[in-house]
Order: C-alpha cells, then structure tokens, then sequence
C-alpha cells in the first residue's frame, strides 16, 4: 500500500525519542508519541478552530442579519469566544435540587470527549493523523452514537421537564439519522475496500476525478445521493437547524442543557462546534478527497506530493467550506418538526442510501 | 388548594380532569411560561401532556394585570390617555384611537379633518409596524432566526419615522381628545413615503425567504386550524379571524376617522397555501394587510387636507358632558373598543375596555388539544397575543 510510504508522525517522534533516550521497548515511545500527536491535534487544530468556529458563525450570522457580529473584544472581536469562556469559567456552577448529581456532572463530559476524541481518526495530512485505526469510520460513528448518551444523561438528570423532552427528541433523531449516516457512509468504504479513514484518503489520490465525489465520473451516480445523504445526516448529528430539536430554544426553552450554568454548559458549546468540524473533516475525507488538491499536484509524482502543509492547506479549506454551509443553513432555515425530522431520515434518505449502497456494490463487483 | 399531579395552583385555578392513577404515569405536567422563550411576555400556559402530544393547555393569565380601566376612571381625560398605550405596547396608536373614539362620540366633539387624517396615518404605520413585529416573531418561533431580523430592520425605520412626529418609540401617546398633539415635522411626508417604498420592496425578501420557504409552509400548513365557527363563538377577531375566511374589518364595515375616504381592500384567507385558518394562512394574512395598509399611508399622505389638528374646545381641562357610547375599531391585534360612561365630572365615570389578545387567547385551550409542543408553539405564534392587553 502506499501508506507505507510515509511514516506517521507518531512513528517519527518514537523514533527520535528512542534514539534520544537509548535502547528500550519501542512500543513505549510508540504509545507516547501518538499520545503527544493526540493532544496536539487536540491543543494546536481543533480547540483554536473550534474558537474560530464559534467566532466565524457569530461574525456570519451577523453580517447576515445586518449586524455587526463581535467587534468589542480584541481586533475584530477576534477574542471575544475567550472572553466568553472566561466568563463561563468565573461562574456559578449550579445544580438545581432533585438533580442526580453524578450523573448531571459526568454528562458534559462525556459529551466533550465523545465530540473532541472524533478528531483521532481525522487525517488532516499525510502522516498528520492521531491514530490510524483500521475500523476509523465505525469508531467515528460510535463516538457520534456515545454523544448521545451524554445529552440523555443530562436531559434525565437534570430533574426538569423541558430538559428530557430535550433528551428525548434526540433519542428519537439519533434512531432516525443513524442509520442513513451509517448506510451512507459505506459507499466510499466499499469503494476504497478499506475501512480506515487514511486509507480511504489515500485512494482518492490525485485530481479532482479520483475524488470520491465524482470518481471515474460514473462512480457520482451513487457518491453525489450519497455525499447528499450523508451531509444532511450530518447536519442532523450536530444538532444544528433545521434539525435543532433536541435544544429547539423556542419549544424547549433550552432543551437539555437548560439547567446548566457555566463552564459546564460550555461543555456542550464547544463541543457543538467541534462535531460540525469534525463531520465536515470526515466528509471531506470520505467524499471530497481529504487532503487531495483538485489539480493532482498532491498525487504520485504531483508536485507536492507527501507534503504536510499542502495537504493541511487543502484539507482545512474543504472543510471549511462545508462549516461555512451548515452555518449558512442555521441562519436560513426554520426548524424541522420531530415527526417531520424521522419521516425524511427513515423515508427519504435511508432509501436512497440503501440504493447507493447495493449499486454500488454491484459497480465493485463489476 | 388544588393540584394537578402535584403541582400547586393557585386560587381560582382550575384543576384539570384527574385520570385513574394507573394512566398517570404516562402523563408530564409542564408550566410552559411566565418566563419561557416563546409565550411572548408573561403568559403561563399549565400543560398536561403525553410526551409531545399537547393533551391540554390551559393559559394562566393576570402576571400583567395593572388595573388599567380603574385607573383610567381616577384621572382626569387628558391624563388618562397614555395609560392605554401600555396594554397593547406594540399598536400603541390603535389603543389610543380605541379610547379616544368613544369618548369623541359621547361628548359629540367633531375632529378636524386633518387630525383625523394624520390618525389613519399612525394608526396604519402602527399596524405595519406591529404586523412586521408579529411576522417575524412568529418565525422566529418556528426556528428561523435571520428572517425575524429583517422585519426588525424595516420595524426600526418605521418606528424612527413614528418617533419623528410623537417624540416616542414605543409608547407615543400621540392621540389626543379632539385631535392629534402633533403636526407633521418639514420633510416627513416624504421620509414615510420612502419608508413605504422600502417595505413594499422587502416584502418580496420576507416572503421567499420565510413564507413560501419549504420547511416553514411543512411546519404551519394545516397546523392548528381555527375555523369560521370556533373564531365566531369565542369572539376572535382581527387577522385571525380574517384568516379564516370571515371578511370583517371595521374599517371597512363600520368606517370611523375617514377610513370610508381610502381604497383598500380587506384580504381574507385562504391564500395560496394550507386551509382556511391554519397557522399558514395567519401569518399570510399579516403580511398582506401590511400591504394594504401602506396603501392607505401613501393615499392619506398624499390627500391630507390643511387646516387644524386639534379641536379649539377640546383643552387640557376638557371634561366630557354626561353620557355614554360604545365604539370598536380596528387594532392590528382585532378589535379594540371602549365602553364609556360619564357623568359630566372631572374623571371618566366608567370605562370598560375590549382588548382583542383577550378574547384571541381564549381559543388556545380548545384548539390546542392533540397537537405536538412544535405545533402548540406555531399555534401561539400565529395567533400573535400581547399580554400587556390580555391582562390589562
């Protein structure tokens, strides 16, 4: 495979390390190494592009709706998500009475790791990946799935009504989207013959007619109903309008996290924006070519071929891109319907995935 | 005291139909308001609910009550006026009108042309104003945010063009016994007019972005009707009633202030979507009366007769002789009228007034039954109250 080619970035710290410190049991420096990429993935790309994320939506929304957006705070009002969190740290962490406390403290937290642990199998560049792993599209979806347990976990411990009809209705979208997410998902796995994420990437090496999204050309017929599929799905994953139920703000008042205060209910904002950026990351990786430039510049015997910095250039712009649309689509559109929500999951999209999926098998077959 | 499933209620409210235990369990009790998000100010509805099914809703009223009849007993004529500008705080202008014209009548006092021209002007900026304000608000209820900001952005103008003339954003106690407090200031004319234009222009930009948008019309169509019948046994006027097919506007039915001098028409739903009297076919119904009633600003503007603005007799000091009338007139909310009584003395001896949001919310308990929360809320939305009025 042509992964071999390039050393993981996790590989290449263990080895210096264990040249540094001498002869001792590599999978140590192995273990470490993917550890400190982790959480500079962590540290260094998703939580300043989270702040971003929140910055750019405000600033968006803004301009959309005749506003000025964030100016007050720094240039720009470029700090002003800092100056948030700031204050979400300075204040009063309230539980409110008949709350199941351990379960109401644990519940952000869960759904910040579930939300930030996604990332590990995003491959941003080549060689800049957290952890490979073989089953990385399952184990995103599972994380995706164990989001969910931390909002139902606050949506019952709360001890408030509005909180778990909050809980509830994602229960309810969880067991709709899931299954056209999952389905569609499958396409380019099926296409790529492999479930991992980078390897996936790798396949769609070269110009833009090697991108899943319009591979050989006729390969679109079942990767655009996919993409399709899949991006609406997502949409539904981050909670974000139309699908916006679960924290509906003018029917549930806040929806699951309405009894929380402070930092702990920044622990469900960022991550909100962290599982848009991550669900922009996968479907960039698994549609729109990941870190492939359109040109073939970053393909075998392209120009820059293998180079980090191009493939982070391309990949953050694609992803970027699909961010931009869901904040656009928030801004536009009014909110779905509980009922309405599951008839276009079970009813129009799982069709239309299951379809893709058996043609094309059939296409891999042939 | 009584309680339902363990809540308390307060004294006078009434419990709802207690179910044999065993089905209990499966029922959720919601205080939805004073202080939720979509009850448009301080109304608390008490939900009885099976899971997102609305099972009942009762609304809870009187956070807002500020005894505004009796008050307006113990002051004298002209400071009794401002107070009406507080029950609908978003057609302020239409509740003074409201009060004054019974008052008018009463004491048989013959308004100048003029003043009563610039009336209509108010009163149909007020309506716009107040119509955008609910359009957008009910938008923002079905989860669309952006379009709710471009109603405000047209709302803002027209109020900085109403604050021209009374000096008021909100409250304008710019109606007066006898006439009006204020002319036109140089250049306003033409201002309101440019006003006009720009609503005119936008409503296209509301229109395709909320009212014919796909999910919006999936949310409301068909959604919580309120039919002929219902409207005309619980006394609903207004759009809503207009909406479902009744074609009453007493400006057109009973014409008071020269409403018989401008060419209007009166839309009466259905339009092109949803049935008679859904959410739909409210909102709709809004947006096309702000039409017709920039139609009538630009016809008052450009037929406003010269003369005075205020009845010479009618001063500070003014006293109503003895004797009563009852006059109704359209607020943007339905009818608001004033029973009014005096007996020749410094104060009002009784005034009785008729605010339209109350009799509107009325229909909430029975229309609300078997429908979802997200419906209950394009329900309440659509049928546009303002507590301040309700209450009073």
């Amino acid at each position: 495979m042509i992964l071999a080619e390039v050393v993981p970035l996790s590989a290449k710290l263990a080895v210096l390390m264990a040249d540094f410190v001498g002869a001792s049991p590599i999978w140590i420096f192995h273990a470490i190494g993917s550890l400190i990429v982790a959480v500079g993935v962590l540290a260094l790309v998703v939580t300043p592009v989270g702040l971003g994320g929140v910055y750019l939506e405000r600033k968006l929304a803004g301009r959309m709706q005749n506003r000025s957006g964030p100016n007050r705070v720094g240039p720009y009002g470029l700090l002003q998500t800092l100056a948030d969190g700031v204050k979400l740290l300075a204040k009063e962490d309230i539980a409110q009475e008949g709350a199941d406390l351990p379960l109401f403290r644990m519940a952000p937290y869960i759904v910040f790791l579930a939300a930030f642990a996604g990332f590990v199998v995003l491959p941003f560049a080549p060689g800049v990946i957290a952890a490979d792993l073989d089953v990385g599209i399952f184990y995103f979806l599972a994380l995706i799935g164990l989001e969910t347990i931390g909002i139902v976990m606050a949506g019952w411990s709360s001890n408030n009504k509005w909180s778990l009809l909050g809980s509830m209705r994602e229960v309810a979208q969880v067991v709709s989207y899931e299954l056209p997410l999952g389905i569609s998902a499958m396409v380019p796995v099926i296409a790529a013959g492999t479930m991992s994420v980078y390897g996936i990437t790798e396949a769609q090496s070269g110009h833009i007619f090697n991108w899943f999204l319009l591979k050989d050309g006729y390969w679109a017929i079942v990767m655009i109903p996919s993409f399709l599929v899949f991006y609406v799905s997502s949409l539904a994953a981050a909670k974000r309008a139309p699908f916006d139920l679960p924290e509906a703000e003018s029917e549930l008042v806040a929806g699951f996290h309405t009894e929380y205060s402070g930092m702990r209910f920044g622990m469900f904002f960022l991550p909100e924006y962290a599982v848009m950026l991550s669900l922009s990351g996968i479907t960039t990786a698994l549609f729109l070519g990941g870190w492939h430039d359109p040109f073939g510049m970053s393909g075998e015997g392209g120009t820059f071929h293998n180079v980090w910095w191009w493939g982070l250039i391309w990949f953050f712009l694609k992803a970027t891109i699909l961010f931009l649309s869901q904040i656009l689509l928030r801004w536009t559109l009014p909110r779905l319907r509980v009922d309405q929500v599951m008839y276009l999951c079970y009813k129009v999209l799982l069709p239309i995935s299951m379809v893709c999926l058996v043609v094309a098998a059939a296409m891999r077959l042939i | 005291m009584e309680t339902i499933q363990g809540v308390k209620l307060n004294e006078g409210e009434r419990a709802a139909p207690v179910l044999p235990r065993d089905i209990q369990s499966d029922e959720l009790v919601f205080n939805m308001g004073p202080q939720h998000p979509s009850t448009h100010g301080v109304l608390r509805l008490m939900l009885r609910t099976d899971g997102e099914v609305v099972l009942e809703a009762q609304p809870l009223i009187g956070n807002l009550h500020r005894c505004c009849e009796k008050i307006l007993e113990n002051l004298t004529y002209v400071q009794g006026l401002p107070y009406v500008d507080r029950m609908d705080y978003l057609g302020a202008i239409n509740m003074e009108m409201g009060l004054v014209l019974p008052v008018e009548k009463a004491a048989g006092v013959e308004v100048p042309k003029r003043a009563q021209y610039l009336r209509v002007v108010m009163c149909e900026l007020n309506r716009v104003i107040s119509h955008l304000f609910a359009a957008g608000q009910f938008g923002l209820d079905m989860g669309a945010f952006t379009p709710f900001l471009y109603m405000f952005r047209e709302r803002e103008e027209g109020i900085n063009v109403l604050n021209e003339i009374t000096g008021g954003r909100l409250l304008y106690h710019y109606i007066r016994y006898g006439g009006v407090t204020r002319d036109v200031p140089k250049g306003w004319i033409e201002r309101c007019l440019k006003w006009c234009d720009r609503v005119d222009e936008h409503m296209d930009e509301y229109n395709s972005l909320l009212t014919y948008n796909h999910i919006f019309l999936n949310r409301t169509c068909g959604v919580a009707v309120l039919d002929k019948e219902t409207c005309l046994d619980y006394g609903v006027t207004g759009p809503i009633l207009r909406a479902a097919g009744v074609p009453r506007d007493l400006r057109k039915d009973m014409p008071y202030s020269c409403y018989e001098d401008f060419d209007f028409d009166v839309p009466v739903g259905p339009f092109e979507k949803g049935v008679a009297g859904d959410s739909w076919n409210r909102h709709r119904q809004r947006l096309r009366e702000a039409e017709e009633s920039i139609k009538i600003i630009r016809q008052a503007l450009k037929n406003l007769p010269e003369g005075e603005t205020q009845h010479p007799k009618v001063t500070r000091a003014w006293k109503a002789p003895a004797g009563e009338a009852y006059v109704a007139s359209e607020a943007p909310r339905g009818e608001i009228s004033a029973y009014f009584v005096s007996d020749g003395g410094k104060f009002p001896y009784r005034m009785r007034m008729r605010g339209p949001s109350f009799y509107n919310i009325a229909v909430l308990e029975t229309c609300s039954r078997g429908l979802l929360i997200g419906d209950l809320i394009a329900l309440m939305g659509s049928v546009d109250i303002t507590l301040g009025e309700v209450d009073r």
